[in-house]
């Protein structure tokens, strides 16, 4: 109201003052009921009041957006205390400015006048004394229910002081605010057209030196440029066609798994991109004469990746260990003169810098995004108001055919109906015997899963080394050489039917169990999966390291490196023929089958877990095998764009949308860490253990006649020292933070603390968010007060007998 | 002039992009659509089509909120969920991929207010409901789990207990879950 409502003196003192023992209560309600009980006198009507009454029927023509409720006794139920409430006071109720906030649109330029203001003030070094800060809500100060003409003059003042706060701001600020606005873009057209008229007057009146108008010409130039960038990469989106067409149908769970393919071949090709430029190209414009011949068995090459390929750019034993010369290379000797003048390519050193910064700054990106993701799916209070976070967020806008739309409609129905019985049903005790038998059988499962992880392991283990001694057997007698290059590939076609079939027994297992939550069942069976995985991949490595690389010439190999990376070719190539099978078996054969055979209407559901852990796999093998094999990158990218169109055609084909709920985003943030921390850092580990300790080959490779591949910068660094003394320092710096490891010590102390220093900041914002939440419980049971009083009120006036409040007992059945 | 190479000049082009949260190439794309929408009258862009025409773009047709979304982000005056050009970029804008969390919470709030009052009572949160679960009678909720599942959400996000759930709460709410700015999205 314009004026104010005014409480007459005599109704103040009905109030018993809150110091009273006896006034203290636990709800308003009871406090309402007390009043109107003790109330008899008739509040005096002030003119302003008769006045106030004829203005409330125009009061909100001028709101827009909003819809009149009829003047003649509505029988609305407006569910604050469950009370049949005149239209007066639903006008009242529908212009409070918790309720127009969302639609009416002075509302709107008045919040935004107010946020404009304080991002003035925290741009500007000194608050203006004129500019006191107010809530970004509007308060009942600053927006006032409007009477006839009043209200459009307020609006536009507000608008003016909006307009004025828009032309303060930075540009970049400006662009930022207009955009967030929830206005029409006409209106915002409007706005931003006032502004910059505005600007343009106080810029043509002063007077600007010539250098700040080149400097403007510049920004705006940047500018221009900036998004002109954004679009381009923007128009880069590979795939985007395809995306939609599988988010459309499949929703966001299917779709999750294709972004993170895509995430996986940046990733790959920035990888290639690193290794090609430095380390491929170079040598590739440089090669040193060699004279080997190889025999070559053309079938089976590009299976084992041996033969032809052996001496050649692929892997690391092609790569020479001397500072390559535009011409021909000369020496590492300490007289550098004796070297033709040219430019000079130091490979060694590049080898090692190149592979250690790629893992830097794919360690880099990976810690970035994975902090985002989880950022966007960690939540302070949780395990509250799961129902409405069901029913506000659950609708995929994306889903457009018709069939998935019936489909998630379906799905929601089912959900809705769980979770409410699920949140209202009672607590069923169950009896001890029965709980004893589930965790009975739960321990059986994960001692089976267990016991099979562990004996494929060892069945790895036995069979790895039973090849390797064959290998052995072999090399010294000549026997048939396609046998042998044949039995290469028996190690990679054991492990990747390992991988293939294992996840199967373990999803009949949790089949067995009979979990009652899909989420669990989904953590337990990726946990399985990580298990297995992780498990073979380390045995597999101390293969590699421990025995091939510590004895290479039982196997008659001068480079033990080479051999390595072949290997890990051979594994990711066998990877990649295994998931083809798997794909063609397991989707497009299944579904035939259930749909002839057993007559099932519903086609298979995609096993987006399962698949996903596949392609982590993968990628630890790529990252494992870049040291050894410079242009494995290139082979995963192949891979990857291969798979991407295989498993889409398969989806399209065989596949049906899932009948469960996915929780996308948590089970991105989940793959982003799995992919982090086993598969990166393995990996990590794996080469810098490599790169440490252990004594590269003799006679290939750049790092030849070096104690570990580590000396290459060990040397350098002396070399450096050596030859201008200024630089001692750097000498030492690396012996006393690199080699030392106390320093890695420290520094992982000290990010210990700053963990813990944060987990506690968010362990006191959860305790303010419950203090604030009882404080708006607390208002809004003021609110409640105020409405009932103002009712009453009106209803005196029209010499209405006053009704009882029914009080408690009444409320509605909603709240 | 006629035809359908009406091309969009190039300073509205800038200003569109700065005033929404689409790129140069989204811009562009929608205005291709928004013309076939209008068929070949190829008036000024400022001209209107109406809600049956742009409930036939395969993108809303089979939405259970299409009539809703026409209805919210119109700005005609006979309310009658005709979109105008600048409308369809509102729409685009606030179902984009880069739209603030507090933009989609916004519009997402005025999409479920059936009745346009500013706040979601139990009215709506039941139309909603219906929205989500089909109209078939094996999906749809019995009236007891109906009621149930009402008086559960105003428990759960209904703070200030005024029996209705506001723009506020109703942002509270959305903010817990972080799957809200992943689905609210449209693609052209």
């Amino acid at each position: 109201m314009a004026g104010r409502v005014s409480f007459g003196s005599d109704l103040v003192t009905d109030i018993e003052s809150p110091a009273d023992e006896d006034g203290v209560h636990d709800s308003f309600s009871q406090l309402i009921q007390e009043q109107c009980h003790d109330l008899h006198d008739v509040i005096e009507m002030t003119p302003l009041d008769v006045e106030q009454e004829s203005r409330d029927d125009f009061m909100y023509m001028e709101a827009p957006g909003y819809q009149r409720s009829d003047s003649d006794g509505p029988q609305q139920t407006d569910h604050l205390i469950g009370e049949r409430w005149s239209s007066d006071t639903l006008k009242v109720l529908s212009s409070m400015p918790s309720r127009t906030i969302g639609r009416s649109r002075g509302a709107i330029i008045s919040q935004y006048c107010n946020r404009t203001m304080q991002l003035r003030r925290h741009r500007q070094s000194r608050p203006s004394i004129q500019h006191f800060p107010r809530s970004a809500r509007p308060s009942i100060r600053g927006y006032r229910v409007e009477t006839d003409g009043a209200g459009f003059e307020e609006e536009e003042s507000k608008r003016e002081r909006l307009v004025n706060n828009l032309q303060n701001l930075s540009a970049h600020d400006r662009v930022r605010v207009l955009r967030a606005m929830p206005l029409s873009v006409a209106e915002k057209k409007e706005l931003r057209m006032l502004v910059l008229n505005k600007a343009e007057h106080s810029v043509s009146q002063s007077q600007i030196p010539c250098c700040s108008q080149l400097k403007y010409y510049i920004i705006i130039a940047l500018r221009h440029g900036w998004y002109g960038w954004l679009s381009f990469l923007s128009s880069l989106q590979l795939w985007q066609t395809a995306l939609k067409c599988v988010g459309g149908r499949f929703g966001t769970g299917v779709l999750s798994y294709f972004v993170f393919l895509r995430t996986l071949l940046f990733f790959n090709v920035f990888l290639f991109l690193v290794t090609g430029l430095f380390l491929v190209v170079p040598q590739a414009i440089a090669h040193p004469e060699q004279n080997i011949t190889v025999s070559s068995t053309w079938g089976l090459e590009v299976l084992t990746g041996a033969g032809y390929f052996s001496h050649s750019l692929l892997y690391y034993g092609y790569y020479s260990n001397q500072k390559l010369q535009t011409g021909h290379s000369c020496p590492p000797s300490k007289n550098v003169t004796s070297c033709s003048p040219g430019l000079s390519y130091n490979m060694p050193l590049v080898y090692f810098f190149t592979i250690g910064a790629a893992f830097f700054i794919t360690c880099i990106i990976l810690v970035y995004s994975m902090s985002k993701s989880f950022g966007q799916s960690f939540r302070i209070d949780k395990s509250k108001g799961l129902l409405a976070i069901k029913v506000f967020s659950s609708w995929d806008f994306k889903v457009i055919k018709k069939s998935s739309v019936r489909l998630q409609r379906a799905n929601i129905g089912t959900q809705l109906k769980e979770l409410v019985a699920e949140v209202n049903r009672q607590e069923l005790k169950f009896p001890v015997l029965q709980r004893l038998c589930r965790l009975l059988i739960h321990m059986v499962a994960w001692i089976m899963c267990l016991a099979i992880i562990i004996a494929s392991v060892l069945a790895v283990y036995y069979f790895s080394e039973h090849m390797h001694k064959d290998l052995i057997r072999t090399h010294a007698s000549s026997s048939d050489p396609l046998l042998k290059e044949a039995s290469l590939l028996a190690v990679p076609v054991v492990v990747s039917s390992i991988n293939l079939l294992l996840p199967g027994f373990f999803n009949a297992v949790a089949w067995m169990e009979e979990y009652d939550s899909p989420s669990v069942l989904n953590y337990v069976s990726i946990s399985r999966n990580l298990l297995l995985k992780v498990s073979v991949l380390g045995v597999l490595c101390y293969h590699w390291l421990g025995r091939v690389a510590s004895d290479p010439h039982s196997l008659g190999l001068e480079c033990w490196e080479s051999f390595v990376g072949q290997e890990l070719y051979r594994f990711l190539l066998m990877d990649f023929v295994f998931m083809l099978l798997d794909t063609f078996f397991g989707e497009f054969l299944w579904r035939l089958f259930s749909q002839k055979a057993l007559k099932r209407k519903r086609k298979p559901v995609f096993d987006i877990a399962r698949n996903v852990l596949e392609l982590i796999y993968g990628q630890s093998l790529a990252w494992l095998g870049v040291l050894f094999s410079p242009l494995l990158p290139a082979v995963q990218i192949i891979k990857l764009l291969f798979l991407f169109y295989m498993k889409k055609v398969s989806l399209m084909m065989n596949c049906q949308a899932s009948g469960k709920p996915w929780r996308a985003c948590q089970m991105t943030t989940i793959f982003i860490t799995l992919l982090c921390f086993p598969a990166f850092l393995g990996a990590a580990v794996c080469v810098t253990y490599t790169m440490w300790t252990m004594s590269p080959s003799k006679s290939c490779g750049p790092f030849r006649g070096l104690r570990t591949m580590f000396q290459a910068g060990k040397l350098w660094v002396q070399e450096l020292a050596e030859v201008n003394p200024n630089l001692q320092w750097l000498a030492s710096a690396h012996t006393y933070l690199v080699e030392n490891p106390l320093f890695l010590f420290l520094s992982a102390g000290i990010f210990l603390i700053v963990i813990y220093f944060h987990s506690q900041v968010v362990d006191g914002q959860r305790k303010i968010i419950e203090l604030l939440q009882e404080q708006i419980e607390n208002e809004g049971e003021d609110k409640k007060f105020l409405i009932t009083r103002l009712q009453d009120i009106h209803e005196r006036k029209k010499g209405v007998t006053p009704r009882r409040v029914k009080g408690a007992s009444e409320d509605s059945s909603y709240s | 002039m006629g035809g359908t190479s009406s091309k969009l000049p190039k300073d509205l082009l800038s200003e569109y992009q700065e005033l929404t949260f689409l790129t140069k190439q989204e811009i562009l794309l929608a205005h291709k659509i928004f013309s076939e929408l209008q068929g070949r009258e190829n008036g000024p862009y400022g001209s209107r089509v109406s809600m049956e025409k742009v409930l036939t773009l395969p993108e809303l047709k089979s939405n259970p909120f299409r009539k809703r979304i026409c209805h919210v982000f119109s700005t005609s005056d006979m309310k009658d969920g005709s979109l105008s050009f600048e409308d369809f970029l509102d729409l685009l804008s606030a179902f984009s991929d880069s739209a603030t969390l507090e933009i989609k919470s916004h519009y997402a709030f005025r999409i479920f207010d059936f009745d346009d009052d500013g706040t979601l009572d139990g009215r709506d949160l039941e139309k909603l409901v219906n929205c989500l679960t089909g109209e078939t009678d094996d999906t749809r909720l019995t009236a007891e789990e109906m009621r149930q599942l009402i008086s559960n959400i105003l428990e759960e996000s209904d703070i200030d207990k005024d029996g209705t759930v506001n723009l506020s709460e109703f942002q509270h709410v959305i903010s817990r879950s972080p799957d809200f700015v992943s689905s609210f999205k449209i693609v052209l």
